[in-house]
């Protein structure tokens, strides 16, 4: 197939949230050795407003959806919904970032930099329609995020988070692509299109490389989204990173993992999903099962969101299971419902941490509601939603997945999910207990009141998670006519 | 003596993803576990090329290039990181890193 070699108009406007986000993210790189102070606010603004800008151009752009550079990029509806997703993720984390990076002295240069390049990456993994381009994305995604969960250089446990985050991310990559050079070898492609159209007429019994190939890069996207067996990277990285960087990593590289697993899988491996089927649902009940249970035990409340993280991770993978439209969008609306609730939380351990990160742990939220109740009452909001508490995002996040299930006949799953999320329910309410039913500990006694910025921090993920849980179908419609686009 | 054909570059690259896998599964020393990890992502490479070779695609070749770029970047960002990690902890063996619970 010839393509025309220069990029046209049309090309360009479709690719141009990323290159917004590029170029932001290079001016502030050139303007960071200019400003005298370290921790200058400036570069935060400007992050803000590239990625609200961002989200414009990406919105905009979806009244002309199609391809762009031969087929290279798929701007539909389902990249438009996971680059607002992850660009308005970017924003949930610049707002709390104010005063954590004040506090802690953090260079804020650096870090709104490497910020925007990781959101650049997952905007295009969003809307690739190639496996080259997947995997550039991913790459741009995840490099970024292993700098910024070493951020603070002279931090034992930054350094040891970033090492083991890079350690196991880049083998997870190697993986993958091991999957993709089979995928070539097999369908002489790697357009998802095309692998989708080569693979279709060997449902029946695909040649061993493709099933290898689907097994591989299930392996390497399965650790990128920490599901269970490849998880044991998520608690240590969660807790050693800063607080921030947990909330971004727990929220952003899922979603846009979630975006071309279920990409990749739906459409270029959709023929042979009675082969992959059962990968997922052994992945995706061990992960809900591994990751509540060993929440149970977490001292740190960093650690124990990383494992309800991981716990997450298994109920979107419940859709996928699926197989179906449905499906799709149920997981969609949950990454959405996930990314509220779970940054909002974060932000609260962020806002409370105090120099040097020193109060994490579950005993530091003690008294909490007495010191703050606003904070406490975010948080509460946050964690109700987590359990999956009517009137919350959480809720109708699970009820659309169970739903999904329960159409293609994963009867077992689903019961086995419903139970999960009620184990998960004791550990999280453990947080309100100490909020709410003790004397305040010397975190609540030192907590600094909330700032502007933080206060937004907290507000907009409980709006949302709110208004997910009061008006489901705004998002839900959303979700899916984009996953209808997904051939 | 039969010519070399794809099958052979295939097994090549098994043994090479093998050997890396088992190197990084095994290995303390964090620089030797990079190198395993490099080791996979040229097996990747020499899948590639075999296959572009087999095909005459250029496509593979390209998805090469792209491929050596991403270990030179990630090789830079790993070896930033280690010297880091060395400046505090004065130690480059994998099972002795457990400031947080492996």
């Amino acid at each position: 197939m010839p393509v025309n070699a220069y990029p046209g108009a049309t090309d360009l406007l479709r690719f141009l949230p990323e290159t917004l986000l590029i170029l932001a993210g290079t001016l502030i790189m050139v303007l960071d050795p200019l400003v005298k102070r370290r921790s200058s606010p400036l570069f935060g603004h400007l992050t803000l407003l590239t990625l609200i800008a961002g989200i414009a151009v990406a919105i905009a752009g979806a009244s002309n959806p199609g391809p762009a550079f031969g087929g290279m990029l798929m701007v539909d509806g389902f990249a438009t919904f996971f680059r607002v997703l992850v660009m308005g993720v970017g924003i949930l984390i610049v707002l709390p970032s104010y005063p954590f990076l004040a506090r802690q002295d953090g260079e804020t240069g650096a870090f709104h930099a490497l910020l925007l390049f990781s959101i650049s990456g997952q905007c295009l993994m969003a809307s690739a329609s190639d496996l080259i381009i997947i995997f550039i994305g991913l790459e741009i995604s995840s490099i970024s995020s292993y700098v910024l969960a070493g951020f603070f250089r002279d931090d034992k446990r930054s350094n040891e988070a970033a090492l083991k985050y890079f350690l196991l991310g880049s083998f997870a990559t190697a993986f993958f692509l091991y999957g993709v050079a089979l995928i070539y070898g097999a369908t002489g492609t790697i357009n998802l299109d095309a692998v989708r159209r080569s693979i279709g007429p060997l449902r029946a019994d695909p040649p061993v490389m493709i099933v290898a190939a689907a097994a591989l890069m299930f392996v390497g996207l399965g650790f990128k989204v920490s599901a269970s067996p490849f998880q044991m990277w998520a608690p240590d990285v969660y807790q050693g990173a800063p607080t921030p960087v947990s909330a971004f990593l727990s929220a952003g590289p899922k979603a846009a993992g979630f975006a071309i697993f279920l990409r990749i899988f739906l459409t270029a491996f959709g023929p042979i999903g009675a082969h992959w089927e059962p990968l997922v649902w052994g992945a995706s009940l061990l992960s809900m099962t591994v990751g509540n249970f060993a929440a149970l035990t977490q001292t740190n409340f960093k650690r124990m969101l990383a494992y309800s993280s991981i716990a997450h991770a298994g109920y979107v993978l419940v859709a996928l299971a699926a197989r179906s439209q449905v499906g799709a969008a149920a997981a969609m609306f949950y990454l959405v419902a996930y990314a509220c609730m779970n940054i909002g939380a974060f932000a609260v351990v962020s806002h409370l941490s105090g120099r040097g990160e020193k109060y994490t742990d579950i005993e530091d939220f003690k008294g909490l509601a007495q010191k703050q109740p606003l904070t406490a009452a975010m948080l509460t909001i946050f964690l109700l939603s987590l359990i999956g508490v009517p009137l919350t995002g959480g809720f109708f996040g699970k009820f659309y997945i169970f739903r999904a299930a329960l159409e293609s006949h994963l009867v077992w799953l689903t019961v086995l999910g419903l139970l999960n999320s009620a184990v998960a329910a004791y550990y999280y309410l453990r947080i309100l207990v100490m909020m709410y039913m003790h004397e305040p500990g010397p975190a609540a006694e030192a907590v600094e009141p909330l700032s502007p910025a933080m206060g937004a921090a907290l507000i907009l993920p409980a709006l949302g998670t709110l208004v997910l849980g009061i008006f489901p179908g705004w998002v839900l419609d959303f979700a899916g006519k984009s996953s209808e686009l997904m051939r | 003596m039969q010519p070399v054909s794809t099958i052979h570059y295939l097994v090549l690259s098994a043994a090479l993803l093998l050997i890396g896998t088992v190197g990084v599964l095994t290995r303390r020393n964090i620089v030797i576990i990079l190198m395993s990890i490099e080791l996979i992502l040229n097996a990747v490479n020499i899948n590639l090329i075999a296959f572009s070779h087999a095909l005459h695609q250029v496509t593979g070749q390209v998805f090469a290039i792209f491929v050596i770029t991403d270990a030179v970047a990630e090789a830079a960002v790993g070896l930033g990181i280690l010297i880091a990690l060395f400046r505090n902890r004065e130690t480059l063996q994998a099972d002795e890193i457990d400031l947080l619970k492996w």
